[in-house]
């Protein structure tokens, strides 16, 4: 009965967490939800543990708690892969903005050499 | 202009305050008439201002990109401006700038010409795991480019307009990715490659990494460039 209420209520501050960073807005929608989605899923399962153990049983798996335990390092290890994804797009283009920034800089440079040539020559 | 073909020389410089006014000079001293581009990745000493007052003009990254990233900039740069030929030298004073009609002359039949080392002129030496790397390099290179590339590493190299607008848009900046991945794009899509033989010169500033713990990392990542340079589209 203690480890339903541990998990349990970490869950719920888990949930809490998430609620008031999305409230805030410190988290992007499509993570929230996610996580959110996901929390929907485990709470229940930290206050009856065994709602896993026939498909446990089904695949083999000695317990539904092992199951779980399982699926959860599955999962974070995609959210990881997922996140170097998002961190190499997000590389990629703060690289092209650097390089528009360059191009720009060097642009108005040698404008602004052009034109002091000009008013050099004129006066 | 080098041979009647409008050209830029792309410089990637970063924190060569030291000696990038020298090369700069030497450059439009041997080769009148060309423009230089000197790509500032985001030092922190002077270097940009240096070179501008040499005489280059200069496209300064607001942080560090790799040599890569430099690159891609400069033939961006030599693409809006219309350029006919791009050369790409090292800030350090290795590459000589006397060397740059001769690559641009085989630029006629070819797209991208290396300035190679170990090919007869001067006398560069490497040895150990280093050596062996730029050995398998090489091999592995050779087939793919369908012509005999001894120093595929060399950042030395003459670009016409085709490969300019290639490199415009797609130009690694990862590890080795400026050299060994660029030859295997540029062969894999059938532009021709050529090197000619160049002597180097020892660096103007700065020292190169040489103890045999590094030589052997060099060796694994030079290993793992290239593998997935190959079963990259």
């Amino acid at each position: 009965m203690k480890l339903t209420l541990v998990t349990g209520l970490t869950g719920l501050l888990l949930l809490g967490t998430i609620v008031e960073l999305l409230r805030r807005r410190q988290l992007r929608e499509k993570y929230g939800m996610l996580w959110l989605a996901v929390l929907i899923i485990v709470i229940p399962l930290s206050l009856f543990p065994r709602l896993l153990d026939n498909v446990a049983e089904l695949l083999g798996v000695a317990s539904g708690v092992s199951l779980v335990l399982f699926l959860g390092i599955v999962f974070l290890l995609l959210v990881c892969v997922h996140l170097s994804w998002e961190v190499s797009a997000l590389e990629e283009e703060t690289r092209t903005l650097a390089e528009d920034f360059a191009l720009l800089r060097a642009e108005i440079n040698a404008d602004r050499a052009a034109r002091d040539e000009l008013v050099s020559t004129d006066g | 202009m080098v041979n009647g073909k409008r050209t830029l020389i792309i410089i990637p410089a970063l924190n060569e305050s030291g000696s990038i006014a020298d090369v700069v000079g030497e450059v439009r001293g041997e080769l009148p008439g060309v423009d230089v581009l000197v790509v500032d990745d985001g030092s922190t000493d002077r270097t940009a201002a240096v070179a501008a007052a040499a005489g280059a003009k200069v496209a300064k990254l607001p942080y560090n990109l790799g040599v890569g990233g430099a690159m891609r900039l400069g033939y961006r740069y030599a693409r809006d401006h219309d350029y006919e030929v791009a050369i790409q030298i090292d800030a350090d004073g290795q590459h000589d700038p006397r060397y740059v009609p001769k690559l641009v002359d085989l630029l006629d039949d070819n797209d991208l010409v290396i300035g190679a080392r170990f090919a007869g002129e001067g006398d560069y030496m490497v040895r150990g795991p280093r050596r062996w790397a730029m050995v398998m390099l090489s091999a592995v290179l050779s087939r793919v480019a369908h012509t005999k590339l001894t120093d595929t590493t060399s950042g030395f190299r003459a670009a016409n307009r085709r490969v300019i607008e290639m490199f415009a848009t797609w130009y690694p900046a990862e590890y080795l990715g400026d050299t060994v991945e660029t030859l295997v794009h540029t062969a894999r899509r059938g532009y021709r490659i050529r090197q000619v033989p160049v002597a180097m010169r020892k660096r103007m500033a700065g020292t190169p990494s040489h103890s045999p713990a590094r030589a052997m990392i060099y060796l694994g990542r030079a290993f793992a460039v290239l593998t997935l340079a190959l079963i990259r589209r």
